[in-house]
């Protein structure tokens, strides 16, 4: 089953050509075709497309091989539903962008097809990523590979269920708030956040620009580290990329970690922590101990004021972000006897209900009166979150913590519940407002149902090659990424 | 602290999303818990702080100012809801 092996392994046999890129695609379109009805992480792909792209590939290889500078050469990556792929349709789970086609290339879909990928599909998510559990996407729920009853996370909730399912072999998201890292530790594969200004956000739809960041989901470490090396770098068309080398993070996971200190908070010990989870972490720690990294209690003390400000700032940015769709230049329109009926009517129609929540609430903490109480004071409280950040790693390497306070919880749990959502984030919303890296892997299971639990690591501002090599160690020495869904393998 | 009362009829005006009456009712039951939350933030002192606007400290960033290929007229024109003669149709603005 080629559709379930890692990109390093497919990239060696492809290379000695024992398979084709064309059996590849095959492969994850079967998968798709078998599972994608039980679980919905597509909102669409265009077969006829992938396998042109397969075959092409196929003669890059008979022609001149796979390349260094080729990677990806023959590997099916899908995408997010919130990244401009050219000519392909783009609707951030949303109805208001109606019919949308990309007329163009994000930067990092470019690199993507520079370095040989074949890019397919559109993978569901909450709509404009505004959500923890991809039950907010005008085109339906996603739902978990490990048990059908229960939400995948997200709000890149597609782009994880897919590599879980192995019905692509790496995808891309999002995470403005943990919309790779929470999707990735309930479904069990690897995703990793970057630091802010890492992978150019061009063409990337914005929800909130200041804690916005593309990242990949993988099957293994290795492989995101591949990743991470072709989609970063700066770029002119987005000003806050930044000129920070693009080293080897291949060359990092050397295995290494001795003597590496890693911060344990104990504000993230809090009482909302399931048992199982906490068990989970409590070992890992111990393996990193193991493996001769040191354990450090560190303390994060502004951790509980992090969903507050996130809520604020994220809304805030967003409502300006979003009044771009406002059926003038593209989407659906509904029409009225002057522009603002018409905006109003359009946005009224073409938003869902948490897309409208947010937006009136980021909003309210704009306008005139409210400004300073909330936007201005949420600034200056995400100043003190970096600093408790920054001075921790003036100690550690890295942080560790659980990515999720519980498994994968059931649809409808607690989409009626706006507040208990947002907590369901509490773990990985700092690090997009410190600006931080991420990343989450696979760390153990719950015993009944069997679910997935993530791991957290959160490295220094442009420290990706620490984390990676931290992450690479722990798994290489556990070998929890290894286990599938009953689902994908058909057992 | 008790949270401010929203008048979500007058701030989705501002957003210009239109709301029925059912949604505005649900809005503000829920926007008035979140608000509520955020509250928290008012506990801490933050004199002498200074706001974050990003994490990364990037000023002035420029290009050179050249030339270069955009997006085609009919590109940008391909997903308009209503255009003609190459441009964006829109309802009167001015009697």
């Amino acid at each position: 089953m080629l559709n379930q092996l890692a990109i390093s392994e497919l990239a060696t046999k492809l290379a000695k050509r024992e398979i084709s890129a064309r059996d590849v695609t095959q492969s994850c379109l079967d998968q798709i075709a078998r599972v994608d009805g039980q679980i919905h992480a597509f909102i669409s792909h265009n077969t006829a497309d992938a396998l042109a792209q397969a075959d092409a590939a196929d003669k890059l290889i008979s022609q001149s091989g796979t390349g260094a500078n080729r990677p990806l050469l023959g590997i099916p990556i899908a995408v997010k539903d919130v990244l401009a792929v050219k000519n392909q349709p783009l609707n951030c789970g949303s109805k208001i962008l109606g019919k949308f086609i990309s007329p163009y290339d994000a930067t990092a879909i470019e690199k993507l097809k520079a370095a040989g990928a074949i890019v397919f599909g559109r993978l569901n998510m909450d709509e404009f990523a505004m959500g923890s559990s991809t039950e907010n996407s005008a085109f339906g729920v996603t739902k978990n590979p490990w048990d059908i009853t229960r939400i995948p996370g997200g709000s890149s909730g597609g782009s994880a269920a897919a590599v879980a399912a192995d019905e692509c072999i790496a995808s891309l998201g999002s995470d403005t708030g943990g919309s790779i890292r929470q999707p990735a530790a309930l479904c069990g594969c690897v995703g990793l956040k970057p630091t802010y200004g890492r992978i150019s956000r061009y063409g990337l739809v914005a929800f909130a620009s200041s804690l916005d960041q593309i990242g990949p989901f993988t099957k293994n470490v290795s492989d995101a580290a591949m990743l991470l090396g072709v989609l970063s770098g700066v770029d002119p068309r987005d000003s806050t990329s930044v000129p920070v080398p693009v080293p080897n993070y291949v060359a990092a996971l050397d295995g290494k970690i001795k003597g590496l200190k890693l911060g344990l908070p104990k504000e993230y010990m809090i009482g909302g922590l399931d048992p199982e989870v906490k068990a989970a972490v409590d070992a890992a720690v111990k393996q990193y101990e193991k493996l001769g990294a040191e354990i450090v209690e560190i303390s994060l003390s502004h951790t509980v004021y992090a969903v507050a400000t996130y809520y604020i700032i994220a809304t805030a940015e967003a409502s300006a972000n979003l009044a771009r769709f406002d059926g003038i230049r593209y989407g659906a329109r509904i029409d009225g006897n002057d522009p603002i009926e018409l905006y109003s009517k359009t946005r009224g129609s073409g938003f869902g209900p948490e897309v409208k929540r947010r937006i009136i609430l980021g909003t309210y903490v704009l306008s005139s009166g409210y400004y300073d109480a909330y936007y201005l004071r949420a600034q200056k409280v995400r100043t003190l979150i970096r600093n408790d950040f920054l001075r921790a790693f003036e100690t550690v390497d890295a942080i560790v913590t659980p990515t999720t306070p519980t498994a994968a919880f059931k649809i409808g749990e607690k989409s009626d519940d706006p507040l208990q959502m947002y907590l369901s984030d509490i773990f990985t919303i700092s690090c997009n407002l410190a600006g931080i890296c991420g990343i989450s892997l696979p760390c153990g299971f719950t015993k009944n149902p069997k679910l997935p639990i993530g791991l957290q690591l959160l490295g220094k501002p442009f420290g990706e090659e620490t984390l990676l090599k931290l992450a690479h160690a722990y798994e290489q020495s556990t070998g929890w990424h290894k286990e599938k869904p009953p689902l994908s393998t058909g057992a | 602290m008790a949270a401010a009362e929203i008048d979500v009829k007058y701030v989705a005006h501002l957003a210009r999303v239109a709301l029925t009456p059912d949604e505005e009712k649900k809005l503000a039951a829920q926007l008035g818990g979140i608000l509520g939350y955020i509250e928290k933030l008012k506990e801490l002192d933050v004199t002498n702080v200074e706001p974050t606007a990003h994490a990364v400290p990037l000023v002035n960033v420029t290009r050179a100012d050249e030339i270069r290929p955009s997006l085609p007229h009919d590109g940008a024109l391909r997903n308009a809801p209503k255009q003609a003669g190459g441009l964006f149709i829109v309802p009167k603005i001015v009697e």
